[in-house]
């Protein structure tokens, strides 16, 4: 048992009597075959706090979560409620107990109206007919009153990321839930609307009610939280007050050693232009518009160009277009001066091409397949991995362990375990890693940090940063504006499938940038390189 | 003691379980109806079906002759169902593997190994139609193929009434093999003396020695990887470069090819003649492809097992003769296959029973409520497990089981 789990002086805080709690989860232990994901966890949630859950990925933020929200049955240790066990058997058992929960990935109808979507499942009917109207009136005075802007007659699939996370918010209302568990909730929104979203988290607090505030971000922790509960690889390593902790202290609880925030980056000399895009546009997958229009730029050698903005306006359907994932519908692709613009996957891949995909499940991993399956993914029919169209398993596994090893990808089985079955951190490593290794001339990296934490985070801008000091050319696409400010040697900025502009990262500032990423502001050259 | 236990709880254990275990369960249904349909006679009954097939040499050289098909059809809908392709019209490609075997043994006079390699050539002509049309048009394989399973059966109505010299002149079927080309007739090796039984032939060896090639093809080699990733996400396949549309195609061609050489292998026995009714072949080798095919998960070598158990079934069926009437027997065999087929789900509630033992220890706690625990659950971990943990929000059945769903196989 880690030593930080012994404290004498944390105990004794938490052991005040008089305090007032309002959810204590006391010594949960949760087993799943072959890892202990919580270990003898101890969180107590007071009245009317903004309780932060910070740890990495795989550390049980997310399996104690579950634990509460009776998606899990612990193996040990038990849940009061008000001072009085609970057995929280189900969701609906913590409905009953008002606690509610947005989850990182939210769980909307795309088909339903956001009014549809808030009363789902608790619909107030008389004679089994929907009363559709009271059920309005109180979404719409629930709006108000927590300055939560919904349409309540839109369609989910057609309001932003930001007004679907309100929704979701809004549910959590409507079932008079007094304690809102909200899973990374910050991922998906832009700066404005991540300090929106803490200002009625700040309002919630004044109301009286109690939020557990699962994050890896420290930044939004010192801003909001007022205490921390850190969890390392299933254990807690203790519960600080925000006003008493700094963001160092916070991430060597988590991740146990010192971390350093800022990426080390020595100038380099941009070389020759690799990807050479000229006139680019590519189709919606909605509508029949274009989702990008007329996008031109280029990457050289020794430069990360990142291309930022919010989600949807177009990002994806740009790599897509690039990979050969996706339709080009007019326009030019260049990889190192041949034109790429039609032809296969395969062919940009040999010739040069590496892509670390959005969606690691959809695109990314195949996820019944082994981890050492999906190392050699793109690498499986070359003479080394194969001899007459045999598979030489040897040498699968030798390359795997060497990929494990150096990129440092734990699983629970090594090379032969299952990718469905590893932690999202680790899924997105074993991505990095093939696509690092794969030594082509252009990485093009997705979001290759989303939904990871610090020490990971830290670990693969490591690895992009190494990958454009030995000469390769790096396009970055990211939302996560920390990450476009420290990692990029030009900013492009897209914006609703237009390039607006182009930036150094010391020429401009977050603030700005989060505006031309609205739409607010743009460049008269945009686009133009 | 816990090696066993893990032998028993990985996956290749909790398959091979799961399967036993499914079968059993339709044995005791059948049981059940026996019991129904003639108390009396029940228990006799029961133990005959379960002991026929061993009972002489003939009877398991019937069993292994109709098991060779059964095999067959069964490694073609597997193999499909690896690529992520319900195959449902092996029938139709069986028909045209016959129809091209008879043709060619009778007609051209072909030896019988050209003969099936002919109905190899037809069948996976005719599963390629489908494929194509998935693989370019995106047009739903189950429909397609259900449509060309009554293609074929006019098709070899069609052909065999339009060539006389096929036809056998006392009635509506084709020439005794014997007759017409006894070198089309599967060898016997003199197995048929040694078992005392005219149905003994090497069907049975030639249709294991498939299933040892398409494990070998499946796991083993560049091709059955790519297929096997185009099975379980396309989208994947297509991102590392592999032509999923020609793994499409291929997929149905060999899985076409393999339900051709099972109705050569069936029909080149010399001891049936194909009846030209116009209904789909009446022991439905297609169709009972399906319940091998998920009895086994899809495992090449496990598909072997299970159409012998069915085939086991059916021969020991037949000596409820005349204790029960034809349709009982039929009803009987049908409700133990059916029940086979829950292989899937048994693996399933097997699965959450060991993950629930291991998640609670010697504790008790509701079945129902580890439902969602089937994989360790990390922080994001799978898609799937958020979709589960999502359904639970307004339920309370949290469930995996796009994971267990029989296309995708294992």
């Amino acid at each position: 048992m880690a030593k930080e789990n012994i404290d004498p002086a944390r105990e004794a805080v938490e052991n005040r009597p008089g305090e007032d709690y309002v959810i204590e989860m006391l010594n949960i232990t949760k087993e799943f075959p072959g890892i202990r994901a919580n270990d003898n966890v101890t969180l107590r949630l007071r009245r009317g706090e903004i309780h932060a859950l910070l740890g990495e990925n795989g550390a049980g933020k997310s399996t104690l979560m579950s634990v509460l929200f009776g998606l899990y049955q612990p193996d040990g240790g038990v849940i009061k409620k008000n001072g009085e066990v609970v057995k929280i058997n189900n969701p609906n058992d913590a409905n009953d107990l008002h606690i509610g929960m947005v989850h990182q990935h939210f769980k909307l109808v795309e088909v339903f109206t956001v009014l549809e979507n808030i009363i789902l499942g608790v619909e107030p009917t008389s004679a089994s007919f929907l009363k559709k109207k009271e059920a309005r009136s109180k979404v719409v005075a629930l709006s108000e009153k927590y300055g939560l802007k919904v349409d309540p007659d839109a369609y989910i699939s057609d309001i932003t990321v930001g007004m679907q996370q309100r929704v979701e918010i809004l549910k959590m209302l409507y079932r008079d839930n007094e304690i809102l568990i909200f899973d990374e909730p910050t991922a998906v929104l832009t700066p404005q609307e991540i300090d929106e979203l803490m200002e009625i988290m700040r309002g919630f607090k004044a109301e009286g009610k109690s939020i557990l505030f699962i994050t890896h971000k420290l930044n939004e922790i010192m801003a909001v939280a007022d205490r921390c509960t850190v969890l390392r690889k299933g254990r807690c390593t203790g519960t600080v007050d925000i006003a008493d902790t700094s963001r160092e202290e916070l991430s060597r609880m988590m991740v146990g050693r010192e971390v350093s925030f800022s990426v080390d980056k020595a100038p380099v000399e941009p070389g020759d232009t690799v990807l050479e895009v000229c006139g680019l546009c590519a189709p919606s997958r909605r509508s029949k518009k274009n989702a990008v229009t007329n996008a031109s730029f280029n990457v050289r050698r020794g430069e990360i160009v990142c291309i930022a903005g919010i989600e949807g306006n177009g990002q994806s359907e740009l790599v897509y277009a690039l990979t050969g994932l996706g339709p080009v519908s007019a326009g030019s692709i260049r990889l190192n001066g041949e034109d790429i613009t039609r032809k296969s996957i395969r062919r940009r891949n040999n010739a040069g091409m590496a892509h670390i995909p959005e969606d690691r499940h959809k695109d990314g991993l195949i996820l019944d397949y082994t981890l050492e399956q999906n190392l050699v993914l793109k690498k499986y029919f070359m003479p080394r991995f194969q001899k007459g169209g045999f598979i030489k398993f040897e040498e699968v596994r030798r390359f795997a362990d060497g990929l494990i090893d150096r990129f440092d990808i734990r699983s629970g089985q090594g090379a032969v375990t299952r990718a469905r079955s590893m932690s999202g951190g680790n899924q997105q490593k074993a991505i990095v890693a093939r696509e690092i290794d794969y030594n082509a001339d252009i990485l093009i990296a997705v979001q290759p940090t989303r939904g990871l934490d610090i020490g990971a985070i830290e670990y693969i801008h490591k690895q992009i940063v190494a990958e454009r000091d030995s000469g390769k050319a790096v396009l970055l696409v990211s939302l996560e504006l920390d990450e476009v400010m420290n990692l990029s040697d030009r900013i492009i900025v897209i914006y609703e499938g237009e390039l607006v502009g182009e930036f150094r990262p010391d020429e401009i500032t977050v603030q700005e940038l989060g505006l031309y990423m609205a739409g607010a502001k743009k460049q008269k050259s945009g686009g133009e390189v | 003691m816990e090696r066993i236990r893990k032998a028993f709880s990985s996956p290749a254990g909790i398959s091979i379980t799961s399967s036993v275990l499914a079968a059993a369960g339709g044995l005791l249904f059948g049981l059940l109806l026996l019991l129904c349909f003639r108390p009396a006679s029940a228990f006799t009954g029961f133990l005959n079906i379960l002991t026929t097939g061993f009972s002489s040499p003939a009877k398991l050289s019937k069993v292994l002759y109709q098991s060779a098909p059964l095999v067959l059809t069964g490694l073609s809908v597997g193999f499909a169902f690896k690529t992520g392709l319900f195959n449902i019209g092996a029938t139709g490609q069986y028909i045209i593997g016959t129809l091209c075997a008879l043709y060619t043994a009778i007609i051209w006079g072909f030896p019988w190994w050209a003969a099936m390699l002919a109905a190899a050539v037809g069948g996976a002509v005719w599963g390629s139609i489908p494929g194509i049309c998935k693989a370019l048009f995106n047009v739903n394989e189950v429909i397609t193929s259900i449509m060309f399973n009554w293609i074929a059966l006019y098709t070899i109505i069609l052909v065999f009434n339009n060539t006389p010299a096929i036809l056998d002149p006392v009635g509506n079927r084709t020439m005794n093999l014997a007759a017409a080309n006894p070198g089309a007739i599967i060898p016997k090796w003199g197995l048929d003396e040694l078992f005392g039984s005219q149905y003994m032939n090497i069907s049975f060896f030639i249709a294991v020695a498939v299933a040892a090639v398409i494990y070998v093809v499946l796991n083993k080699t560049i091709f059955g990887y790519e297929l096997k990733a185009c099975g379980s996400n396309r989208d994947a396949s297509r991102y590392a470069g592999i032509n999923a549309k020609r793994n499409i195609i291929l997929s149905m061609v060999i899985s076409g090819a393999l339900a051709g050489i099972a109705g050569a292998i069936y029909y080149l026995s010399g001891t049936v003649q194909y009846n030209l009714e116009k209904n789909l072949p009446s022991p439905a080798m297609g169709f009972n492809g399906i319940p091998v095919a998920l009895l086994a998960a899809s495992h090449p070598l496990g598909t072997v097992f299970s159409a012998l158990f069915i085939s086991y079934i059916q021969v020991g069926g037949e000596t409820l003769q005349p204790t029960f009437a034809k349709e009982n027997i039929d009803i009987i065999i049908s409700v133990i296959i059916y029940f086979s087929a829950f292989a899937m789900l048994t693996r399933m509630l097997l699965q959450r029973l060991l993950s629930h033992k291991k998640e609670s220890g010697s504790k008790a706690v509701p079945a129902a409520v580890t439902a969602a625990g089937a994989f360790p659950g990390e922080d994001k971990t799978t898609d799937d497990n958020a979709s589960a943990s999502g359904a639970a929000e307004n339920e309370d059945t949290g469930d995996n089981t796009d994971n267990e769903s029989g296309v995708s196989g294992q």
